[in-house]
Parts: C-alpha cells; structure tokens; sequence
C-alpha cells in the first residue's frame, strides 16, 4: 500500500480546517497538539494557516486507560498550555486516529485544566478503527489497514509516513 | 521472583524497572534520571488547578508507618491521592505493635485488606527489605525510610532540588553537613549524587558523627566546617538527630552550633549564588541559623513540593513495574 505524502495532506487540511471554522463561527481557536506526532502536525498546520498563536503541547501518558496493561511511558514530558482553556475553542491536533483512546485521554485531561467551549478534533490519518464513538473533523486520509499493520509518522521536517508490519517488525512493539 | 533471575535486584523486574523502590545503592543513573524526569512532568500537574491525574484510579496504596513522621508522610499521601488511588494511613507506633503484633502479623493483616502497595517507614535498618521479600507477589514496598540506612525518595527529591536549581551534576560541589552517622538522608544523597556524576561530594561532621569507612561512597571528609563549605554550590543541612543519639557523641548542642551551625557568615564562603537544603524539621539555633533557613538562598520548602512529584514519580513507576512483572510472569507460565 502506498502511503500519502503529509506535506500535501497538511495544505488540503488546512482548507478544511479553515472552512470547518469559519462554518462553526469560531475566531481566534486555540491550537493544541498531541506529543509527540501530534504537535508536529500542529507545527505544519499553523505554518499553513500563517496563524502565529501560541501552541499548546499535551503529553497524554497519565491519562491513558491502559497504565494497569502496558504501566507508565518511560519518556512522558509535561503538558505545556500556554493560554487559557476556561471558555475557549479548541483545536486539538494528532497524528494517526486509530481506537480513539488517545483522544479520550487528551480530552479528559483537557478538562482538568477548565472547560472549554468546543473542541474541533484534527488528524492527518484517520485508520476508522472507531472501538470509541470518537470521529475527527477535520481529516488528511483515511485508511483501512490490516490488524498487524500500523502507520508511524516521523518528523518534524520532513513529515514521512512509514508502514510497518508488527508480525515481522519486533522494533514497532 | 522466579528462578532465571536469581541475581537480580529485588527491587528491579525483569527489564529493569522498578517494582519496589528499597534504596538507591545499585541503581543505574538512567533509571535515576528518569525518576527526575517523570517527577518533573507531576511537577506541572502541581501546578494546575486540578492536581490530579487518573493513573492509580482503583489502587489501594497503604502508609505503614512504625515511626512519626510528618513531612513524608502527608506527602506520601499526597502524592498517592494526587494519583487518585485510594490511601490509607497506619500509624503503627502507636497501635497493635505496642500490643505485641510481629512485623509479619501486621503485614498479613494488611495484605488481607488488598493493599497494592505499602509505603514503610520502620525504625530498623533493612525492614523495607525484608517486608518486600517476605509479602506478596502483586504488592509494591516503597521505603519511607529504614532506620539508619535508606531514606530513598528523600534522596531523589533532594536530587530533583539540585537538577530544578542547578541543571545538572557534572561541574557540582555538594556539601553534606551535620549527623552523617545516623542520617539516613546522608547515605541515600552519596548514592544518589555519585551516581549522577556528582566530582565532588563533601561530608561534614564531627568525627563522632561520621560513620567508619564513609570514604568508601566516594565523599570527601571534612571535619572543619569552613574548609568543607568553600566554593560549595549546594549545601545540604542535616537534622542533628538527638533521639538516635546513644550519649557521649557531644558535648552540648551548642557546643555543635558553634562549630558546625549554617550561619549567614559561614555561608558566605560557598558559591555566592548557592543553595542551602535540609530534608527537615529543622531544628534553628541547632545545626542552622533562622537567617539563612529563611533566607534567600534556601530552598527547603521548594523541597517539599519536589518531594510529592517525586512520590508521585515513585509510586506510579513501581506499580508500572509490578504490573510488567506479572504479566511476564503470567506469559512464562503459559
């Protein structure tokens, strides 16, 4: 399978993005993307934009349902939200939508910090895995893999996608 | 712990982590490093308006404490409601052992009420040791400090002190200064800070209050306290620990002020921009002069913020640890 180029993805993204905003009325949104994977497509779409804002950055690892299965990240960094959440609109940004769960913990921690007005859910790859009732809305593509694929983005610059084979790839574990 | 990994450290799992945290000797300074870095990310949990996070919801974490405490045990607590596991408080000095219950009685009743970790504090060297061979498999022992010998987490928050003010360890003068001899603080900050590529690490002490062959943790002896003091960047105050004082060790207290005491002017001859800790209480007018415990170069209530990230840290990595543990357990016996 042939993966997209996130470069183009990330221009097409921002047209949607901008029209999504401008549908719902929202000025001035916050922008906040998921570390790591995340905060890079963050960083591209706001170079997009042209939109100088501030970005914030949200390490998820304490927030996860799956501490009692797979126990703490070893690399988790602070959240860092440079503005105020109480009352705002938010762009939430991540780089692969699979389960949704990542979202859900982004979302409950987001809450922690006050309660926002909207949260508009942005992600380069949608793989519609949907096992939670969770659906970006604002996608780059999206794509069926099968159960021992996964896509891992790198970055910042450039943004590449890779695919991997978790029946034959130990290093993707 | 199964048999392939009969050399192990009990308080490290099968790849490393930590399933219990007993004492920092043996421990690599990766692992120290990441302990420092998971505690400066609770740092910033500290600091929001909702100060917790979900990562222990449904654990049960169990304070055995056989010795007071104040400091690090309302931390302790902290740290573990902060993580929202659910936390009860014993404070076994003061019930079944004065009625004659053995540590192993206690620690039974206690696994019954299915506790997943137990954070001790014992007056007898080596009893989170012991407690941590001797309990279940599944349950996690954190040291809240063991007699003369451990006072781990003390030691990493004093570490997280040091990194937060002085960035790192390599180029670091540290002067450990007062009771070496009974601080079970002093022992775990040697490890700690030779571990972490600390080059020059002082005692300070009088000799009566060094212990014998302290040399052999890498420290420099110092029984002046001016000479041990110079050109320090860091100062670490120990509590003169006068219920472990078995007589004679002395003169009088103000003997040891006089000698030994932190003062503005003795300050003065360490690094200008130096910090002065102590884990606390602190006993002014005995080993530290009120004008410098509250001056500007103290950072001893800083500590005690570092310390509930730093227990934070702790208690999430050992239960991450255990829980690998089980399952690799689990996968080997199928």
């Amino acid at each position: 399978m042939s993966l997209p180029n996130p470069a183009e993805l990330i221009s097409q993204m921002a047209i949607d993005l901008n029209a999504h905003l401008n549908k719902r009325g929202i000025q001035e949104p916050r922008f906040i993307g998921i570390r790591t994977g995340g905060v890079w497509v963050a960083q591209a779409l706001l170079e997009a934009l042209n939109i100088q804002s501030p970005l914030g950055t949200l390490d998820v690892s304490f927030y996860r349902d799956d501490f009692s299965q797979n126990g703490l990240h070893p690399q988790v960094r602070p959240s860092e939200l440079p503005f105020e959440i109480e009352g705002q609109h938010l762009v939430l940004i991540d780089d692969v939508l699979m389960s949704g769960r990542t979202i859900r913990a982004a979302l409950n921690e987001l809450f922690d910090y006050g309660r926002p007005a909207s949260v508009t859910l942005v992600s380069l790859l949608d793989l519609n895995a949907a096992d939670l009732p969770i659906r970006p809305n604002v996608t780059g593509a999206t794509l069926s893999l099968a159960p021992n694929e996964r896509v891992k983005l790198s970055g910042p610059t450039p943004l590449t996608l890779e695919l991997q084979d978790l029946s034959t790839d130990s290093a993707a574990l | 712990m199964t048999p392939l990994d009969a050399k192990r450290p009990l308080q490290l799992n099968h790849q490393g982590q930590l399933q219990h945290f007993l004492s920092l000797d043996g421990l690599p300074r990766e692992l120290l490093t990441e302990i420092l870095d998971t505690a400066d990310s609770f740092l910033e949990v500290g600091a929001r308006a909702v100060k917790k996070v979900p990562l222990l919801r449904g654990k049960t974490v169990c304070n055995v404490f056989f010795e007071n405490s104040t400091r690090t045990r309302t931390t302790f607590e902290l740290a573990a409601q902060r993580l929202s596991a659910d936390v009860i408080t014993l404070n076994v000095s003061t019930s079944s052992t004065s009625k004659g219950e053995t540590l192993f009685d206690t620690l039974r009743n206690l696994e019954a009420m299915a506790a997943d970790m137990f954070v001790v504090r014992h007056g007898d060297s080596g009893a989170a040791h012991f407690i941590a061979e001797h309990v279940s498999p599944q349950v996690a022992i954190i040291n809240g400090g063991d007699g003369r010998h451990a006072h781990p987490t003390q030691g990493m928050l004093d570490m997280l002190t040091i990194r937060r003010h002085k960035g790192n360890f390599e180029n670091l003068s540290v002067a450990i200064v007062g009771d070496i001899l009974h601080s079970r603080v002093a022992r775990s900050n040697m490890i700690a800070l030779k571990a972490l590529g600390c080059p020059d690490i002082r005692v300070v002490a009088p000799k009566t209050l060094l212990p014998v062959g302290v040399e052999q943790y890498g420290v420099k002896v110092y029984t002046d306290l001016t000479e041990g003091l110079k050109d320090v960047d860091v100062v670490i105050m120990l509590r003169l620990q006068r219920e472990r004082m078995s007589g004679g060790l002395l003169p009088s207290e103000g003997e040891f002020y006089r000698l030994f005491g932190l003062t503005t002017a003795r300050l003065a001859g360490a690094k200008p921009d130096a910090i002065v800790m102590h884990p606390g209480p602190i006993n002014r007018g005995v080993e530290i002069e009120s004008a410098v415990a509250d001056g500007p170069h103290s950072v001893i209530l800083n500590q005690v913020t570092y310390g509930i990230a730093v227990r934070m840290a702790v208690l999430s990595m050992a239960m991450s640890g255990q829980t690998a543990q089980r399952q690799f357990e689990q996968e080997i016996a199928q």
